[in-house]
Order: structure tokens, then C-alpha cells, then sequence
């Protein structure tokens, strides 16, 4: 049953993307951007972790997810640490994804060669 | 803007801006917005069902916990879409699934690693270390500037209340 | 003398060449994909692979337009020595295949630029030298390939990003023209130089309807200035308008009293089968300089066409431009050719 509300959940996410797309007529970029704010907003009010519990996948593979990190990483540290906190915690939570995406990107450009 | 509504010569004829982007507009092709919605659900479900199935077999065979599993499952997400951009197949899908296949942190490594394999001809420094980040940046920065400001707002009002 | 200048410029926009100018010999190279579409056996080189056995995209597109140029050499029976001047341009920054291509053929160079109009920009100036005497000889190239304008303008080629439907898919390839006076070949008759018409479209994923009112613009001027209609042509062509452009310009143009239909196609639809999977159509400066270089002086060389119009459309933006804000600015050079042999 959980993957099913992965597939849906994730599909669904990926739907809002594909509207900003086509009917916002928003660039890649700027859609990736919007989601990934509203990922910061919807930790902020709480919401996501719920999300994250309910849907699992569904909402922590869509990059919404790496805003929720974000923000998790900013609060967690900041309740530990003070307002300092904030600063220092940001990356502690996602530093898997972004260090994944860094290092095997840079592998990747020595092994392949644009298609085309 | 005055330029907008200034009528301009096309040749003999007079048109405002707004009259000929009118006129063009019908001949905009239609974008089918319905289809593109189904394919972004089913393979953006299906990425997410992936994660889902490694995220379980992470905890199951690994010994990660429900917090920790997070963590391998993105890498070997991104691990996969590298390759497949590598191998020069992920823009194809790219094109077929639009946000299916950019909305989950999948497309977010693709960014990286195309600008990454694109600009090697340019050299490691400058090119793959400087432009590897044109396109996921922008990701990455909006990110970490609403963290940083919802952080704080967040941590202001725990000290208020 | 005061006579020739008289015929010469006939008006502000359009010149005439009262001289026997003429395309003395082409030369096209393109890509694989151009090699699977409708007019594959009149390229002189198609390359089996976007890289043509080179290193990285740049290098791919220099060699095509190395290829464009020895072809056209070879064709006419001369060496490099033997032309005055090459007029070329493509699409990259500061024209870096042209430089690079030009220090190769050892030939005095005038790069230009016109985006996807320089086929005909630089047409239009080896004419105008050559009918002048200030050169024997001349060579009008150009060159776009899909990846360099991809990774210049847009995204890196292995980029996930979905296009709509209005994209067009920029040529792959090179083409040359040698100018002369008499021997066989197409005449030059007129030409007419476009101005810059911006009608406020600023998405660089649809340059079609940005660029269809330069096209209406100069094609216009040229009747106007010529006193002819689109009747007298066998063969109207636009460079790389595609779906989007073409029928914008159709109606533009029968509202002003020129009817435009059997006559009329676009070089960015006549390059590639609907199959091939190039969205709106091809563009680029190949776009009209294969299809031009190629086909159409193969035409009119055999005297299957008698008088053709070739108008090339180019969108005069570039990435920070774009990314400013600006809208994108677009002009269109026509030339006109007539006979053959």
C-alpha cells in the first residue's frame, strides 16, 4: 500500500511541476525554484514532515524534499546551538544529496561525452 | 510600457506589439496539457516508487533506520540519473515525462551532471567546476536563502513565545 | 559610370547587380540528421556523426564549414589562392568557426554576423564586391550545428529539460557560395538588406512568430522596391521560420495584397521529414544556406526553377539579453536569383 501512495503522491507533486510548465509557462529552473521554496514553507508550517510520513517516497525523492532538509537542518541546529544555529545547520540534513549530485557529476564529466 | 502599445512598421503596415503577439498567438501550437500531466504523474510516481522500494530495502538489508534510509536512497537516485545522462538517454526521457522526470531529486542531478559533462571541454577547473553549477544552482540558492530566512523567522518567534 | 550607380542602388533597402553576377559553383556539409531527410542526396558531405571526427562541438563545426568550402573549391576547379575574399558568419560567440576556418584556408576574411540571416548577408556582399570590382571572386559561407547553439544559447545537450512545441531544432551544417562574373551558374540579380524589426517576443523557445515580421518587413521592401509580386517567383523561400513563422507570415502578407501560397515554403520545413523529431522545424544559418546551396541552385541550375526569392530570417538576441529581460530583435536579408547555365 505504501507504494502506492509513493506513486500517487510523487505523480502528484510532479503534476504541479508540469502546470507550471505548461500553463504558468515558467522555465525549468524557475519551477525547480518554486518547489523547492515551497518545500522550505511547507516545513515551516509543519506540514511536511506529515507529508513525509504519509506519502514516505512521495515526498522525500521530488525536490521539494531537499527545501524540507534545508529548513530541518536550519531549525535542528538552531535548537541546539541559538540563532547561530541556522547558519551552520542548513546542509547537515541534504549534505548526502548535494555531495552525491557534486561528486558523481565530476566523475561522470570524465568518463562520458555530451550526445547531443 | 510605452513600447508595447507604440504602433511599429512592419514593412507598410502599422501594428502595435500587442496587436501582432494577438495575431501570432493563434498560430502558437497547443501544447497538450492534459497528456503532458500523465506522463509527468506516471514517471515522476515511478521514480518516487523506486525510492520508495530502496528505501525499504536499505532498512531491511542495510540495517538503516527510517531516518537514515533517506540518505542512500537519494545518492543511489542520483547515482542512477548520472548514468543515464551519461549515457545520453535521461534528456530523451527528459522530453517524454517533462516534470516526471525534473520535479524528483533525479532531474536536480541531471542538471548537474549535463552542465558537468557538457562544459569538460573546457577544462576541469573552468569548465566542469565552474558550469557545473548553471543550471541546479539557482535550485540551490533559493533554497538555502528560504532556510535561512524561515530559520530565522522561526527561531525569533520560539524566542518571543 | 553614373548610370551603373543609378541601377545600382535602386532604393534605400535593395540593390541591384547589373553586372553578370553569378553563383559560380556551391558546396553544402551537414550532419547525420540532415542526412536522413528529404534533400540527403544533394549534400555534397554528410557526416555520420554530429562530432565529424572531432574533439569536442566546436571543432565538429569548423570542419563542416572546412568541408562546405574544399567541396566548392574542388567543384569549381580552384584553389584558395584564387579567391579574393570569404564573407562568412555562424551563430557562436565572436563567429569563432568562421575565424578558425578562414586562418585554415588561408583566404582574406570578412566575418559577419546575422544570426540565421547570414546566409544571405553574406551573399549579398559577395555580390555587391564582385559586381563592384573589388573582388574576382568571393566566397558566401555559413555554418550552425545543433549542439554549439544548444550549449551557447539554451541548455547543455544531455539537459532533462522538456521544450514545447515551438522550439525549432537548429541545423547541423555548413554552406558556401563562390561569386563571380559570368561563366554557369544561377545569376544574382537584386538583393534587398533588412532592418531590425522587434515586435516584442521574448521567448527565445519561439522564434518563429519573433522572427515572421522582419521577413514580412524585407520581403515587402524587395516588392515594393522591384516593382514585383510574388507571382514572378517560381520559388519564394524563408530561412528558418518553420511552423510556427510560416503561416504568421502567409497572412501577413496577404493583408497587405500579396498572396503567398504555392509559390512560398520555408527551408526550416523543407530540411527535415515531419518524422524526425525537430519540433517546430529546423533553424540555424544552415537552415537556409543547405537548403540554398544545395537544392535550390541544383534547381535552378537545371532550369527546373527559373527565378527564386530566398529571404533568411535571423533573431539578433543572445543569452543575457534574453535573461535581461530585452525582447528579441530580428531581421531578414532577401537576394534574388535568376536562370541558370
Amino acid at each position: 500500500m505504501e507504494y502506492v501512495i509513493a506513486f500517487a503522491v510523487g505523480g502528484l507533486i510532479c503534476v504541479i511541476g508540469q502546470l507550471l510548465l505548461d500553463v504558468g509557462k515558467l522555465t525549468p529552473a524557475h519551477v525547480m525554484s518554486t518547489l523547492v521554496v515551497s518545500g522550505v514553507v511547507l516545513d515551516f508550517l509543519g506540514v511536511y514532515d506529515k507529508l513525509i510520513d504519509f506519502a514516505g517516497a512521495g515526498a522525500t525523492v521530488p525536490i521539494t524534499s531537499f527545501g524540507h532538509s534545508l529548513y530541518h537542518g536550519a531549525i535542528s541546529e538552531a535548537q541546539r546551538h541559538g540563532l547561530i544555529g541556522v547558519a551552520t545547520g542548513i546542509f547537515e540534513v541534504t549534505s548526502a544529496g548535494i555531495s552525491a549530485a557534486i561528486a558523481f557529476g565530476f566523475l561522470a564529466s570524465l568518463v562520458f561525452k555530451p550526445k547531443g | 510600457m510605452a513600447t508595447k502599445t507604440k504602433a511599429k512598421p512592419i514593412g507598410s503596415m502599422q501594428m502595435t506589439q500587442q496587436m501582432y503577439q494577438q495575431h501570432a498567438s493563434k498560430f502558437q501550437p497547443k501544447r497538450n496539457v492534459l497528456l503532458n500531466c500523465v506522463r509527468a504523474f506516471w514517471v515522476g510516481g515511478t521514480i518516487c516508487l523506486l525510492g520508495q522500494a530502496l528505501q525499504n530495502m536499505y532498512i531491511h538489508f542495510f540495517g538503516f533506520t527510517e531516518k537514515t534510509a533517506s540518505n542512500p536512497t537519494v545518492a543511489t537516485l542520483i547515482f542512477i540519473a548520472v548514468l543515464l545522462t551519461g549515457f545520453g538517454v535521461y534528456d530523451n526521457i527528459g522530453q517524454y515525462a517533462g516534470a516526471g522526470s525534473a520535479v524528483p531529486v533525479t532531474g536536480f542531478a541531471n542538471s548537474i551532471a549535463s552542465a558537468a559533462i557538457e562544459h569538460r571541454s573546457e577544462g576541469l577547473v573552468l569548465g566542469v567546476g565552474g558550469n557545473m553549477f548553471k543550471l541546479a544552482g539557482s535550485v540551490i540558492v533559493f533554497g538555502v536563502v528560504a532556510a535561512f530566512l524561515a530559520g530565522i523567522i522561526k527561531s525569533v518567534l520560539k524566542m518571543i513565545f | 559610370m553614373d548610370s551603373m550607380k543609378q541601377s545600382a542602388r535602386i532604393s534605400r533597402q535593395t540593390w541591384h547587380f547589373a553586372e553578370d553576377v553569378r553563383v559560380q559553383a556551391s558546396a553544402v556539409a551537414v550532419g547525420p540528421k540532415e542526412g536522413e531527410g528529404p534533400l540527403a542526396s544533394f549534400f555534397d558531405k554528410i557526416h555520420a556523426d554530429a562530432y565529424a571526427g572531432q574533439q569536442t562541438w566546436e571543432e565538429a563545426e569548423r570542419k563542416l564549414m572546412e568541408d562546405a568550402v574544399n567541396h566548392l573549391l574542388q567543384k569549381a576547379s580552384i584553389t584558395e589562392q584564387d579567391v579574393d575574399v570569404i564573407l562568412a558568419g555562424d551563430l557562436l560567440n565572436q563567429n569563432i568557426t568562421t575565424n578558425f576556418t578562414a586562418e585554415k584556408l588561408a583566404i582574406p576574411l570578412m566575418g559577419m554576423y546575422g544570426a540565421c540571416s547570414t546566409s544571405m548577408l553574406t551573399l549579398a556582399t559577395a555580390a555587391a564586391l564582385v559586381n563592384a570590382g573589388y573582388a574576382d571572386k568571393a566566397i558566401a559561407s555559413c555554418s550552425s550545428h545543433n549542439a554549439t547553439a544548444e550549449r551557447q544559447y539554451r541548455y547543455p545537450t544531455e539537459y532533462g529539460g522538456q521544450k514545447p512545441p515551438s522550439a525549432q531544432w537548429t541545423v547541423t551544417g555548413a554552406g558556401a557560395g563562390l561569386v563571380g562574373i559570368g561563366g554557369k551558374g544561377p545569376r544574382i540579380t537584386y538583393a534587398t538588406i533588412g532592418k531590425v524589426t522587434d515586435m516584442g517576443i521574448k521567448d527565445p523557445f519561439d522564434m518563429g512568430t519573433a522572427m515572421a515580421p522582419a521577413a514580412v518587413s524585407t520581403l515587402q521592401s524587395h516588392f515594393q522596391d522591384t516593382g514585383r509580386t510574388p507571382q514572378d517567383y517560381d520559388l519564394i523561400v524563408t530561412g528558418d521560420l518553420a511552423a510556427v513563422g510560416f503561416p504568421i507570415v502567409k497572412e501577413l502578407m496577404l493583408t497587405q495584397g500579396y498572396e503567398m501560397e504555392e509559390m512560398y515554403n520555408d527551408c526550416g520545413l523543407m530540411i527535415y521529414n515531419p518524422e524526425q523529431e525537430v519540433f517546430a522545424g529546423g533553424s540555424g544559418c544552415a537552415s537556409s544556406a543547405v537548403v540554398t546551396y544545395s537544392y535550390i541552385m541544383d534547381q535552378l541550375n537545371r532550369g527546373l526553377l527559373k527565378s527564386v526569392l530566398v529571404c533568411a530570417t535571423g533573431a539578433l538576441l543572445s543569452p543575457i539579453s534574453y535573461q535581461q529581460g530585452n525582447s528579441i530583435p530580428c531581421i531578414a536579408h532577401a537576394v534574388a536569383f535568376e536562370g541558370g547555365a
